[in-house]
């Protein structure tokens, strides 16, 4: 944490609300999010337990397991989880643009123009909080490979054919959420905590009700008194007024209402099978109503958090978007394109693990994502910018001198203008540094010349972005009297360097991956 | 399991014999051998001149060679001792754009720069960055390279520049500081290939025929200086000091002047270590006493007119032959910002100068005298990056002579309450030592060599 | 298992039963010891927990109960799997074995599992498995598994009893085997449910190798890297017993524990400072809840929070996930406006700021100089001068008056 942020959380505690750590929202938010709240069933890696969605805030659907060990009702619940949220995700694969590009021939070396279809939006998923995508993420694990009744050998248990276009889809999702700075799948509590302090610590904000609970303290409560609240009210029956925005249900719940409920469920099915044709119509009976109890306990501890991920949004959209938002969120329109031409192509589910280039050519893409969003925040929010200046990686200030200066050297002149800022800054400037204009219409390239600690200046020489003239193009340099900033971070990612194919793995990283064993997937148990 | 020598050698013997293996290994190896030769170096431990001699014997042997560094300044110093010690050869130093190679590596005849790795095809060595091998394409590959500092080399950067090559020779120190990214890399953690992991790791990983040499002792380190750190950084690997105890020396020409900094540097010419210890307090990172306790220790140091005398003869203790080493960039600065304010040069481009840096830039560094911000000092908690083995090894092992180290007394309690509540990755082999024990193992040692300040 | 770790005979053992007062003694199983090393800095839970005190019920008392429970559908899952792994006469367990140990392929008839006598108390069952340990380690080609057995661990000076899962000899060394219900997915696992999991295991190492040095009449090796090659010594790798992917297959994972073996010793030997921080007790400070006649505790709230109180504490938010006390403390910390309340790191940032209303004074640049100290008023400058700057690039990127 940066002292900036710890700054924020300081004032936080003193005016028991939330506090600004943005001035702009730094994430895409759709027009039609898809919100999903997904419930796990505890002591089971990935067992589903319930998941309510919709893009419509009045009108949540909930689907769910009434048994959870029960693999039949499993699959049958991923069937409607996926026939559900599969059209919204489908919905965005039709509308394309072309997008102009050049190819290089690998042989002659020649660029021909060639077009690529490009999504004109994309499906963005908004869940609760990281455990949600990682439940989202096993979903994905566990029934990606499953064999419908469609595959040549369905095996024993064929699966309806969503379940695994399903776990493909939360797969690419989940993965997607693990590049920095992209919106197709965002959990609510770390986009608020991206954009507000609250006065309590990083661990206490990944519950997503006491997180809230800084924006909105009920009349007369600080945000810590409503977050305790949030956290541990209890009802006379046992049971939290605010249940966990999940995956993971509170043990009191599952001992005293889910547990009792799902074994009335499961005798009034017992009962309903051993019936006699006179008690048929009865025991039916009791099965409908032992399932809308059932289908009613978990609707009654998910709405608050359906409620709370919409008001979360709420909070957001206030928020002015950075404008740097809307480039990175074609990158996640080609993410989108990308997954959709791979399903098109019949392409198999992706495989367990990344092979050695696939895992590095993903390591290599977060770690220029990274970079990307950094740089585009400080260049979109001052208040982003100002933790760089804190840490010395850039000063601003006004200019106070422009001396005109040249480099003579060369055949022609160039111009080497100086430009001196006063800063109450201090940049960790050593003459000779490299700095960036942020903010340039060209980008800008300096070098530190000199600094004056006592009369707070710092000296830059201009070297590039002013034209190819002796003389700077007009407008092309700052004046005196304008505020500049100046980074000693570039402003652009640097391309990552280029990975062989798969197939060219070379021997210190154990040669190509073999043809991985499809079978062997299949063959898994599912009990 | 290391290819390790006898410790009832003499110290020249036993590194004369475990380099020529590497070098059999690497120059001559036998048919069915594996293709890579990993040699684990201490710190000090002639890796440099390892590396130099390797190049030469492939260069005479008739082979070109590819040299893989991990930063521009370690490519610079290797052209540099390379052209130094082999003036036949002929050097390319390959670089990118935006970095022009230093003046030292570029003083020689023999040796040539370019952006482009065309105009260096024909001469015998071609030396650069892992980041600027990356990008080279070339219908040719080399036979023989060598990778230098390949423990601080990622393995997915190792995956880009394999197909340069057919066979390497790979040289590190694995006791330094790992490599790391600052995102998510969990889901490959366990991977023989993970890309975040250091490149020897997967080496070994996938070519479990290839045992590790280990260079057996170190000619940096004193005899005061090598038990201590080969037992807290190498417990299963350990080495020893080219060195014995009197072979080097400390003279100071002006008298101690009664104040608590020269007591220390006084312990520290007789013993090899000080600890300069300033009262217990939490402090900001910066902290200001400490800084100056490090400034104060240097000026002394510089004022007393510090003689080295050792195996290779007598010289004065200049500013170039003393390091501070800190643990982050802001105390670096802080303590440059100290010395200069009492007239210590501490910038290179204007004459020999004291270094000021972070663990980070003094790897594979070395220096008479090191004076040490210790990285918990003042601190309210440790986290893992304070407590990382790699950076205590690093600025505890960069002296020929002495090591002063400057902290605020309650290090020893902070490591007591320290939770050890470490998550495990399966299929991820442990890193030893544990950096609660190297920490601990280095503070009892200099507990006998306490100074109190104030 | 409710053990008492403590001999009566022991005047520290007398003092901190007094502490406890009437309540049963908790006992110091391996969880607990585990659990030593996650906050070892809070003096208030090395107190309690030395004194096997049910922190668990003072909390409830001091009105903040702790949140954690386990499901019940956690908990059959997990008995279910266990019982699995022992169907068959230990088929489904030996099964991961075999291919991690080199068990024979047809051992069913070779593996003995002596009787460790289940039903017999802890000194008793302890003494059985001391010899069914020697015996199996006697022969080196034998394969034994020791069903849980019970083993002794010296914890500040008294004998407390512990239960592995299992313990499996051969070749005259042990391997501890830990059974656990998390799923090990494409070969990983939860790393902090791993690591709960290799401290664990590693205070039953600890045991096994003072089990060890007691058959062959030497002491335990000391320091941290020290390899123990007696007869019945444990190896330092131990086995993770886990169900595979999503299914109810077990398959086993070797721990290399020899740094969470490290830890543990560390923690125990610290254990043995309890001493003085009884000694800085007020006098009479009891943690009794004095229950009635039907057990329900009618300790005064205020008057619990004042004996709570006397012993300070070490609160960072880790501790609402793994102390009974944490919400109590956390609510304390806020009273007492201490910076703790945002988190461990905050500290490193704000030096010998402790407080938030300090911290924002600093800020805020109306902080008086209280110390006549030089240096210590030079730290709080340099603290208050970053915390300044900070304040006001903050005022200045929201548009704030400064």
């Amino acid at each position: 944490m940066s002292l900036l942020s710890t700054l924020a959380r300081l004032e936080s505690v003193r005016s028991g609300r939330a506090e600004p750590l943005a001035t702009v929202r730094h994430r895409h938010l759709s027009e039609r999010p898809m919100v999903v709240v997904p419930l796990a069933a505890a002591g089971e890696a990935g067992a589903p337990l319930a998941v309510m969605l919709g893009t419509d805030r009045e009108a949540p659907r909930l689907h769910i397991v009434p048994q959870p060990l029960n693999r039949d009702q499993r699959f049958d619940f991923l069937a409607r989880f996926g026939a559900d949220l599969l059209p919204y995700l489908e919905s965005f694969a039709d509308d394309v643009e072309q997008i102009e590009g050049t190819e290089k021939d690998a042989e002659t070396g020649e660029k021909t123009q060639v077009f690529r279809e490009l999504c004109a939006d994309a499906p963005q998923l908004v869940v609760p909080n990281g455990g949600s995508v990682q439940h989202l993420a096993l979903i994905g694990r566990s029934t990606r490979f499953r064999r419908t009744a469609e595959d040549a050998d369905p095996g024993p248990y064929p699966a309806p054919t969503q379940v695994p276009l399903l776990g493909r889809w939360l797969t690419h999702l989940t993965d997607r959420a693990q590049v920095p700075g992209s919106s197709l799948l965002l959990p609510m509590t770390s986009l608020l905590a991206r954009h507000w302090a609250t006065g309590q610590s990083h661990l206490e904000d990944q519950h997503l009700a006491a997180l809230l609970a800084w924006h909105r303290p009920p009349a007369g409560l600080t945000g810590a008194e409503a977050a305790e609240r949030a956290e541990s009210e209890r009802d006379a029956h046992g049971q939290l007024v605010r249940p966990p925005a999940g995956p993971a249900t509170d043990p009191k719940f599952d001992e005293l209402v889910l547990a009792p409920a799902i074994a009335r469920h499961d005798a009034a099915l017992a009962a309903a099978r051993s019936a006699g044709p006179g008690e048929a119509a009865r025991a039916e009976l009791l099965v409908k109503q032992a399932a809308e109890q059932l289908h009613g306990v978990l609707e009654q501890v998910l709405l608050p958090t359906w409620a709370d991920v919409w008001f979360g949004l709420d909070l957001l959209r206030a928020l002015p978007e950075g404008a740097h938002v809307t480039e990175r969120w074609e990158g996640d329109r080609w993410s989108y394109t990308g997954h959709r031409d791979r399903l098109a192509a019949g392409e198999p589910p992706q495989p367990k693990q990344d092979d050695a280039v696939t895992a590095a050519r993903k390591l290599a893409q977060r770690e220029r994502e990274q970079v990307r969003l950094e740089v585009q925040e400080a260049l979109d929010d001052p208040l982003a910018m100002a933790e760089h200046r804190l840490a010395g990686e850039a000063f601003a200030g006004e200019v106070v001198a422009v001396v005109p200066e040249y480099d003579t050297s060369g055949r022609s002149a160039k111009p080497r203008p100086l430009l001196v800022v006063r800063t109450q800054d201090r940049p960790h400037a050593d003459a000779g540094r490299e700095v960036h204009r942020a903010g340039a219409a060209t980008p800008q390239r300096g070098v530190i010349a000199g600094a004056d600690a006592a009369e707070g200046t710092v000296t830059v020489r201009v070297v590039s972005g002013m034209g190819r003239r002796k003389e700077p193009e007009p407008g092309s340099l700052p004046e005196v009297g304008e505020q500049v900033v100046f980074t000693l971070f570039e402003l652009t990612a640097r391309q990552s360097a280029p990975l062989p194919e798969p197939e060219d793995t070379p021997w210190t990283h154990g040669g190509p991956p073999g043809a991985a064993p499809m079978s062997a997937n299949v063959a898994e148990e599912w009990e | 399991m290391t290819v390790g020598m006898t410790a009832d050698q003499a110290p020249g013997a036993a590194a004369d014999a475990a380099v020529a293996a590497i070098l059999e290994a690497a120059v001559r190896p036998v048919p069915g051998a594996p293709r890579g030769v990993v040699v684990d170096s201490p710190p000090g431990a002639g890796k440099s001149t390892l590396v130099v001699r390797a190049a030469r014997e492939l260069v005479a042997s008739g082979e070109r060679l590819m040299i893989v560094a991990q930063t521009n300044s370690q490519v610079d110093d290797l052209v540099d001792r390379l052209a130094t010690k082999g003036p036949d050869l002929t050097i390319g130093r390959l670089h990118a754009g935006d970095s022009r190679p230093a003046p030292e590596a570029l003083r020689h005849a023999g040796v040539t720069a370019s952006e482009k790795v065309a105009d260096l095809l024909e001469h015998d060595v071609v030396v650069s960055t892992a980041a600027k091998w990356q990008w080279v394409r070339t219908e040719a590959p080399w036979r023989h390279a060598i990778v230098d500092e390949a423990y601080q080399m990622r393995s997915d950067a190792l995956l880009a520049v394999a197909r340069l090559f057919e066979r390497a020779l790979f040289v590190g120190d694995p006791g330094q500081l790992d490599p790391f990214t600052v995102v998510g890399t969990d889901q490959w953690a366990g991977l023989s290939y993970d890309p975040s992991s250091s490149a020897v790791v997967t080496l070994l990983a996938h070519n479990p025929a290839i045992r590790p040499h280990r260079l057996p002792v170190s000619w940096r380190l004193p005899a005061s200086a090598a038990p201590l750190i080969s037992s807290a950084f190498y417990p299963y690997t350990p080495f020893r000091a080219g060195t014995g105890p009197g072979e080097r020396r400390l003279e100071a020409a002006v008298r101690a002047d009664g104040t608590p900094v020269d007591a220390a540097i006084d312990e520290a010419v007789e013993s090899g270590w000080a600890l300069l210890e300033l009262p217990a307090r939490h402090t900001v990172r910066t902290d200001p006493q400490a800084v100056a306790a490090v400034a104060a220790v240097v000026r002394r140091l510089l004022d007393r007119g510090l003689t080295a005398h050792s195996e290779q003869g007598t010289a004065p203790v200049e500013p170039g032959r003393i390091a501070v080493g800190t643990a982050h960039r802001d105390q670096a600065a802080a303590v440059r910002q100290a010395l200069v304010a009492l007239g210590v040069p501490v910038d290179a481009a204007e004459g020999p100068a004291v270094t000021v840096d972070t663990a980070n830039r003094l790897q594979g560094r070395e220096y008479d005298v090191t004076v040490v911000l210790h990285p918990l000092s003042g601190r309210p908690d440790a986290t893992a990056f304070h407590l990382e083995t790699g950076r205590l090894c690093v600025l505890a092992s960069r002296h020929r002579h002495a090591c002063i180290v400057v902290a605020r007394a309650g290090i020893a309690e902070l490591l007591d309450e320290h939770p050890s509540t470490e998550p495990v990755q399966l299929g991820v082999a442990v890193k030893f030592p544990d950096g609660w024990e190297a920490n601990h193992a280095v503070l009892a040692h200099l507990s006998a060599h306490r100074v109190p300040l104030g | 298992m409710n053990v008492s770790h403590l001999g009566q005979s022991e005047p520290l053992a007398q003092r901190l039963s007094e502490l406890r007062g009437r309540a049963p003694q908790r006992s110091l199983d391996a969880r607990a010891l585990a659990a030593l090393a996650a906050n070892p800095g809070c003096r208030r839970r090395s107190l309690l927990d030395a004194a096997g005190v049910d922190k668990a019920a003072i909390a409830r008392q001091l009105g903040r109960p702790a949140p954690f429970g386990q499901s019940p559908f956690a908990l059959a899952r997990g008995n279910v799997f266990e019982a699995r792994l022992k169907d068959d006469g230990y088929a489904a367990l030996l099964e991961p074995l075999r291919r991690h140990l080199g068990l024979p392929e047809e051992s069913g008839t070779q593996l003995a599992v002596p009787d460790l006598m289940r039903r017999s108390s802890p000194a008793v069952r302890a003494e059985r498995t001391r010899e069914a340990l020697a015996e199996a380690a006697a022969d080196p080609e034998r394969w034994t598994l020791l069903d849980h057995p019970m083993l002794r661990l010296t914890v500040a000076g008294s004998p407390a009893h512990l239960e592995p899962d299992a313990v499996l000899v051969h070749g005259g060394r042990c391997t501890v085997v830990e059974i656990k219900s998390f799923p090990v997915l494409d070969g990983s696992a939860d790393p902090a449910k791993v690591g709960a999991a290799a401290r664990q295991a590693a205070v039953y190492v600890l045991a096994l190798q003072e089990t060890a040095a007691a058959l062959a009449g030497v002491p335990v090796e000391p320091g941290p890297y020290g390899v123990q090659e007696l007869p019945g010594s444990p190896i330092t790798t131990v086995l993770l017993v886990c169900p595979k992917d999503f299914s109810n297959r077990p398959t086993a994972a070797a721990v290399d524990v020899r740094r969470e073996l490290a830890t543990t010793r560390r923690q125990l030997s610290r254990m043995t400072g309890i001493g003085q921080l009884l000694d800085a007790l007020p006098e009479g400070t009891s943690f009794d809840l004095v229950p009635d006649e039907g057990g329900a505790p009618t300790r005064p709230a205020e008057e619990l929070a004042a004996a709570v109180g006397s012993v300070p504490a070490a609160y960072s938010p880790d501790c609402l996930s793994t102390c009974e006390l944490g919400f109590h403390c956390r609510s304390q910390a806020r009273c007492s406006d201490a910076v703790e309340q945002l988190g461990r790191g905050v500290r490193g940032e704000l030096g010998s700021i402790r407080t938030v209303s300090a911290a924002l004074a600093a800020a805020e640049a109306a902080v008086a100089a209280t110390s006549a100290d030089d240096g210590e008023r030079a730290e709080a400058d340099e603290a208050a001068a970053r915390l300044r700057y900070a304040a006001a690039l903050r005022a200045e990127a929201l548009g704030r008056a400064v």
